[in-house]
């Protein structure tokens, strides 16, 4: 037991959970921008797919990052408590980092409750909290590539690069589309 | 109880997910706005009608009580 | 009865005018004038705004007396009154005087000449509702009128007149700014621009509190009723549709300008009254530009009350009554006026935004250069896609109006989309469109 604790069975679970997260999140953000972009709507791709999708996988993300959360403080090579998956500068280790993976992790939580109960909340408080979305997804990639201990492996560095350019490209797609469009 | 459907036109940006998920009571017009066929929902369809509201990205489509206040008045 | 005392002693003895009983050319009347012509404000001595939420008696006397809205909707204001006043909390009450109508000038003349009728009728209103808050809203453009009404609020102010302070705010002069919900919104911080019901004004209005918004007119009568009485109000007018109203007569007409007519006045009464058509008629455009062109001769014995109107196709609207000679052509008018409410959507609706361009594309073209025998289908196709499907009336409005004028004017439509204009196209415009300088081209 105490080598399953020590050894690097959860470490490798903790990058491995923490990749696939990374991922998931920038394709829930990816199908969140397109959503607004009103793209496709054909009937290979209708739009409700496309928010549908990101719904999904934006579910699936707090699933993987409750394992990533999970195998991080299990893990005894260092002690890091559950604390700092939620509190910033509760942990010693790595704490700028880690600090922001609990951030990205507080504005997530924040953006998932509100849109389960987005009937209540109303659309425009809603809206207001979801903006947050851009600003948990880069701070979530900031804490990989800082905290992250494979930053130094070229093809997730290369990873990690790919979906910032993704993510930036359509989001330009968007924003410009619509100042071009003006005011809607 | 009967529901029926109502849509907010100004909340409403003619994301058109709503005419995907229920065809059967939902058509688009020209400029991509939904148009609603019969405003009561008949029950073969209320599961499709609650995803539809629900897919809806600014909340423009309502699902409500059918004997409630009359519309546009 | 009621508990309120009656100026029966001032009880005007001719049947009309009422309202325009003091109107003055030079100048608007005094607070001074005003009292002596029609005595002094029947408030109840001991009125206490905090204590009493419910004098059923003013709301109980403006029920029996008939009094509709006459800003156009003709809604029971005994009725509003009631709904507003049974709410819990503090109320607001508002003074609708943003004249959108560009053909209609009764709220300016009564705001412009009378305006202590209008302030009594607020602060009556007030009372009946239980409001700790009122306002008269009147467009911001107009820097003449609302010095005007800031000093009559202040003359009343020095006398404590009123005891719920009156406010007046300007609104931006867009057309659908002066529709109820959008002075709600405006008034409780938003812009001009209508809003999504439920809830309605009554419900939630301004800042959230339930709102009493009536026509600068209705609250003008409201003055008079709790004077002189229901019985006498319904004097006048019809069972049906009681009193006395403001109407606005345009157009082919020997003396344009604002009449106060008994409820009921046949058409052609009301175009004799303003000195007969200056040319044959060909129609006449009743309730505004949402009401409905009828044929002069159909027209000329229809009464002038909501009922009779509406059964015909038309509608009473804000009372306006516009007469179209033989030498215009009404297809032109529509689709000019159609143009201007296309240039007043607020912008937040799709099938209103688009809908309305396309509909007056369409009517320009079929009114100036011809529709190759398509025209009118595109529009009948046009109209169901535009109406009841806005948050407000505007849309509404305007599809009434094509609707009665492709009703109306079937056979000129069927020539038109034929062989082109006619001459009457040439004719200088008669419905009154507001200049640019008096439009307001932003929101804020």
């Amino acid at each position: 037991m105490s080598a399953f604790l020590h050894g690097p069975a959860l470490w490798y679970a903790t990058r491995a959970t923490g990749l696939v997260t990374m991922l998931l999140l920038t394709a829930a953000v990816l199908l969140g921008v397109l959503t607004t972009g009103r793209f496709a709507g054909t009937s290979n791709w209708p739009r409700f797919l496309t928010v549908g999708l990101h719904r999904n996988l934006s579910l699936l993300v707090l699933v993987f990052l409750a394992l990533h959360v999970g195998t991080t403080v299990v893990d005894q090579f260092v002690s890091i408590p559950l604390a700092a998956a939620f509190i910033p500068f509760a942990s010693s280790y790595k704490a700028v980092w880690l600090s922001l993976g609990a951030v990205a992790l507080d504005l997530l939580i924040a953006l998932v409750a509100t849109s389960l109960i987005r009937n209540r909340l109303g659309l425009r408080t809603w809206r207001w909290v979801h903006w947050a979305a851009y600003i948990c997804w880069p701070v979530a990639l900031a804490h990989g590539l800082g905290a992250g201990t494979d930053r130094g492996t070229l093809w997730v560095f290369v990873l990690t690069i790919a979906c910032a350019a993704v993510v930036t490209g359509v989001a330009t797609w968007r924003f410009v589309g619509a100042a071009r469009a003006g005011a809607r | 109880m009967t529901y029926r459907l109502r849509v907010n036109p100004i909340a409403c940006t003619a994301h058109g997910m709503c005419a995907e998920l229920l065809p059967e009571l939902i058509e688009l017009d020209p400029w991509g706005y939904p148009i609603l066929a019969s405003p009561t929902v008949p029950a073969s369809v209320m599961d499709h009608a609650r995803r539809a509201v629900d897919a809806c990205p600014t909340m423009a489509l309502l699902l409500e009580d059918a004997t409630g206040p009359p519309l546009l008045s | 009865m009621t508990s309120i005392t009656l100026s029966a002693y001032r009880a005007p003895e001719l049947r009309l005018p009422r309202l325009l009983a003091g109107v003055s050319y030079y100048h608007p009347t005094a607070l001074a004038e005003h009292e002596e012509l029609y005595g002094p404000l029947p408030l109840p001595a001991s009125h206490d705004n905090t204590g009493r939420r419910w004098p059923e008696s003013l709301i109980d006397l403006v029920e029996r007396s008939g009094l509709t809205g006459r800003g156009g909707a003709g809604f029971p204001t005994g009725k509003k009154m009631r709904s507003v006043a049974a709410r819990e909390g503090k109320t607001v009450v508002v003074a609708n005087g943003a004249e959108g109508e560009p053909a209609s000038c009764k709220d300016r003349l009564l705001l412009t000449r009378a305006p202590h009728l209008i302030l009594d009728g607020i602060t009556l209103a007030a009372y009946a509702v239980g409001a700790d808050e009122a306002h008269l809203v009147v467009h911001a453009q107009e820097a003449d009128l609302m010095a005007s009404l800031d000093d009559a609020i202040a003359d009343r102010e020095a006398l404590g007149v009123d005891p719920v302070p009156i406010q007046l705010t300007g609104i931006p002069a867009r057309y659908v700014s002066s529709e109820q919900s959008s002075i709600v919104q405006y008034l409780s911080g938003g812009p001009a621009k209508p809003t999504f019901s439920p809830p309605r004004p009554h419900e939630r209005g301004v800042k959230g509190r339930p709102t009493l918004v009536n026509n600068v007119e209705t609250l003008a009568h409201l003055a008079l009723i709790a004077r002189y009485g229901d019985d006498w109000f319904r004097g006048v007018g019809t069972p049906s549709d009681p009193g006395s109203a403001l109407v606005t007569v345009g157009g082919a007409v020997a003396r344009p300008g604002v009449y106060e007519i008994e409820m009921g006045t046949p058409i052609g009464q009301v175009v004799m009254m303003a000195g007969g058509p200056s040319e044959r008629l060909q129609a006449l455009l009743v309730g505004g530009y949402f009401g409905a062109w009828l044929p002069a001769e159909f027209a000329w014995p229809v009464p002038m009350a909501h009922a009779d109107l509406r059964a015909v196709g038309g509608a009473m609207g804000a009372g306006m009554v516009i007469a179209l000679p033989v030498t215009a052509c009404a297809l032109a008018e529509t689709a000019r006026v159609v143009s201007y409410l296309a240039e007043e959507t607020a912008v937040q609706c799709g099938p209103c935004m688009f809908g309305l361009p396309a509909l007056a594309d369409t009517l320009i073209e079929l009114a100036y250069q011809g529709g190759w025998g398509r025209a009118i289908k595109a529009i009948a196709t046009l109209v169901p896609l535009i109406e009841k499907r806005g948050a407000c009336r505007h849309p509404d409005g305007a599809t009434q109006l094509v609707r009665s004028a492709l009703t109306a004017f079937a056979a000129d439509a069927r020539w038109h989309d034929r062989h082109g204009p006619c001459h009457g196209v040439g004719r200088a415009p008669l419905l009154p469109i507001p200049s640019d300088e008096e439009r307001e081209w932003d929101w804020t």
